[in-house]
């Protein structure tokens, strides 16, 4: 197995057996848009409204809650050092990392959106464009987080840090996604325009990002 | 021999492993007369067929809660008396009460759409109901999450205990608010306001749910104590070995 | 095969840890590294590998792999283990050998050598200090490197690992491997050579073993 499918094969394994496994991130998306109703009300109109802003933002932050340890597991205990002294450069073993991140991540979120739009009244033209939106926006969200994730990564509580760096970050990605959500129900602006630009935002953040986080990772190490 | 004898897991395996087959025995029997008595009764007559959900969706809540309530009593034996099994049972009842629950949700879910119009509607008892669900999750993220099975007891048992608020919540949601969700028809003040053609069936199905839940409990209470064994067992050999 | 290094100066949190020191370890050496607690060890060893930024002076490697960097040909035993609590231990050594390249197909011989192969399959959190060790070293072994940096490398070892390790280091040193180890105590293999990072040396020359 080459050193990139070896680090690919070993976050994999890690995220599935430790802190509950890649599961515990649907459950904090379902808890999260949960909360949405009551704190806003039954209104099942209103819900049916505003239900791809809220799972787009219960998903941001699913996504987020991940990546605070990351980097920070590694560099604890000690890895990191062994990791920069590999033949991979860095920014490829930064890269396998965030895809790691989003397929234990990510991509169980796009596949319990659906279900957890049921709660919120959306229907299925509806369910299918936010599946899709966020099938082309996580990706972009875990590659934005590993910047923050890198530059956070010698902080005990980098949680918050990580945090108030990384959703600035992804404001567009979030305009788009839901644009694009909600142009596939209503709206005179065709599906096709905001999904485009939403899928460029992540081909850029999956260069723009590895490089990134390799930069401030090395920043940190010295 | 006195219950308490059963609180040696030795023992306990041993009563476990010749209880489970008469248990699910038992479940499979209930199980072939209650469907068979579901299938011959008769139709509603608003609803048709659908109404037979019923026999799914409401032994589903029943279990469901009745999965928390003996979690609570386990969860009192944890941090009152520190009786040895209760952990055990706690971790062990935590995953079938979630199924029960999510069975009656879904099923609640599927019969309310033809009737309602909707899959799912905000009112007092559906949300209390996804309440309960959401916080099974969490106690089973409890005890997957902390390491130690003795600390993770003790934290799923405060957090269960806190918990069983919600189940007179459950139970009193449809007096205490309007909701969509039609009140009580069967523990109620002035008995039960179903027609006995489809209540029998009813009553036998919660029968035969109730034994399969008693089976998939000591099986998992079993499955539990070995797993512990299994783990003291590496801990010896990874010591033995140094 | 030679590393040499002159007038090597470190910087870290604003204050100088050390400056003005110089060495040269070939093939078959090893170089001890003393020093107090504090004296810049660890990171003069860090900065070999390229972990920290040599703030004054250079270092060149004669014999090596012109397109490598140090720390790619090198290991670096620090003080922290580097492994996984929740992957096995054949797990932990099995992604260090594919990651770092050239790893060893069968690690059972690496695992067997450190004592370990009755553990392989164990989860790695169930390891006492030592044995967490031991699974640092067998990583040294799996994976073929010319240059060895070890800090403290006794620690947590009781008589008989510290009697293995020096073994492995016999061993790679006769392949023609170099060795600087930073340690308080004595090394048990000439020739020994010593750097010292914070006074003259002890009355005891350099080379000679009590």
């Amino acid at each position: 197995m080459t050193a990139l499918a070896a680090i690919l094969v070993r976050d994999m394994r890690i995220a599935v057996r430790v802190g509950g496994g890649a599961l515990m991130g649907v459950l904090f998306f379902l808890v999260v848009a949960a909360m949405v109703p009551f704190a806003v009300g039954p209104d099942l109109a209103l819900l049916k409204r505003i239900g791809p802003a809220i799972l787009w933002l219960a998903a941001l932050l699913a996504s987020l809650l991940a990546l605070d340890r990351l980097f920070a597991a590694d560099h604890e205990d000690g890895s990191l050092d062994l990791i920069l002294m590999g033949h991979a450069p860095l920014e490829l073993v930064v890269a396998v990392k965030g895809v790691a991140h989003w397929l234990t991540t990510g991509l169980p979120l796009v596949v319990a959106a659906p279900i957890i739009g049921l709660f919120l009244n959306l229907d299925a033209p509806a369910e299918a464009a936010l599946a899709l939106t966020l099938l082309a926006g996580t990706p972009a969200l875990t590659f934005i987080g590993l910047i923050g994730a890198a530059i956070a990564v010698t902080l005990r509580r980098g949680g918050l840090l990580l945090a108030v760096l990384v959703l600035p970050l992804t404001v567009p990605v979030l305009i788009f996604g839901v644009a694009a959500a909600n142009a596939a129900v209503s709206g005179p602006v065709p599906f096709g325009t905001p999904f485009t630009i939403l899928c460029a935002l992540t081909l850029a953040s999956l260069v723009v990002g590895p490089f990134a986080a390799a930069a401030a990772l090395r920043q940190e190490m010295e | 021999m006195p219950v308490i004898d059963f609180a040696n897991p030795s023992r306990f395996l041993n009563v476990a492993n010749r209880a489970i087959p008469w248990f699910g025995g038992a479940a499979v029997l209930a199980f072939a007369f209650g469907l068979n008595q579901a299938v011959v009764a008769p139709d509603d007559y608003q609803q048709g067929a659908t109404v037979k959900i019923m026999f799914l969706h409401v032994p589903g809540a029943w279990l469901g809660m009745l999965g928390w309530a003996v979690m609570t009593v386990a969860a009192l034996g944890t941090l009152v008396w520190r009786h040895p099994l209760a952990d055990v049972t706690a971790k062990a009842a935590a995953p079938i009460g979630a199924a029960f629950t999510l069975m009656c949700l879904v099923t609640g879910s599927l019969w309310g759409r033809p009737m309602w119009g909707t899959y799912w509607v905000w009112d007092a008892r559906l949300t209390s109901v996804l309440v309960l669900f959401l916080l099974y999750l969490g106690v089973i993220a409890v005890w997957r999450t902390v390491e130690d099975p003795s600390r993770a007891a003790r934290a799923a048992a405060i957090l269960t205990i806190v918990g069983a608020l919600d189940l007179p919540i459950i139970k009193f949601s449809v007096d205490w608010w309007n909701t969509l969700h039609q009140p009580a028809s069967v523990f109620r003040a002035g008995g039960p306001t179903i027609h006995p053609t489809i209540l029998m069936p009813l009553l036998i199905m919660t029968v035969a749910f109730t034994l399969l839940f008693v089976t998939l409990l000591l099986a998992a209470m079993r499955n539990e104590i070995l797993r512990r064994r299994v783990r003291t067992l590496r801990l010896m050999q990874a010591s033995a070995a140094a | 095969m030679r590393l040499t290094a002159s007038n090597l100066a470190c910087r870290r949190g604003g204050r100088d840890v050390f400056a003005d020191v110089s060495f040269s370890n070939g093939s078959g050496e090893i170089l001890a590294i003393r020093g107090r607690n504090g004296a810049g060890k660890s990171s003069l060893l860090r900065m070999v590998v390229g972990l920290v930024r040599i703030a004054h002076g250079r270092l060149a490697l004669e014999g090596g792999d012109p397109e490598l960097t140090i720390g790619e040909q090198a290991h670096y035993l620090g003080h922290q283990d580097a492994f996984k609590p929740s992957l096995s231990v054949r797990e932990n050594l099995q992604f260090w050998a594919e990651f770092l390249g050239g790893g060893a197909a069968d690690l059972r011989e690496p695992l067997a050598a450190v004592g370990l192969d009755p553990l392989a399959d164990l989860p790695a959190a169930y390891l006492s200090a030592g044995q967490r060790r031991r699974l640092s070293i067998a990583r040294l072994i799996a994976v073929k490197r010319p240059i060895w940096l070890l800090d403290e490398p006794v620690n947590a070892l009781d008589a008989a690992a510290q009697e293995s390790l020096t073994a492995f280091m016999r061993a790679h040193l006769a392949g023609g491997g170099l060795i600087l180890a930073a340690t308080h105590g004595p090394i048990r293999l000439p020739p020994v050579r010593e750097v010292w990072l914070d006074q003259a040396p002890s009355p005891q020359a350099a080379g000679e073993e009590p």
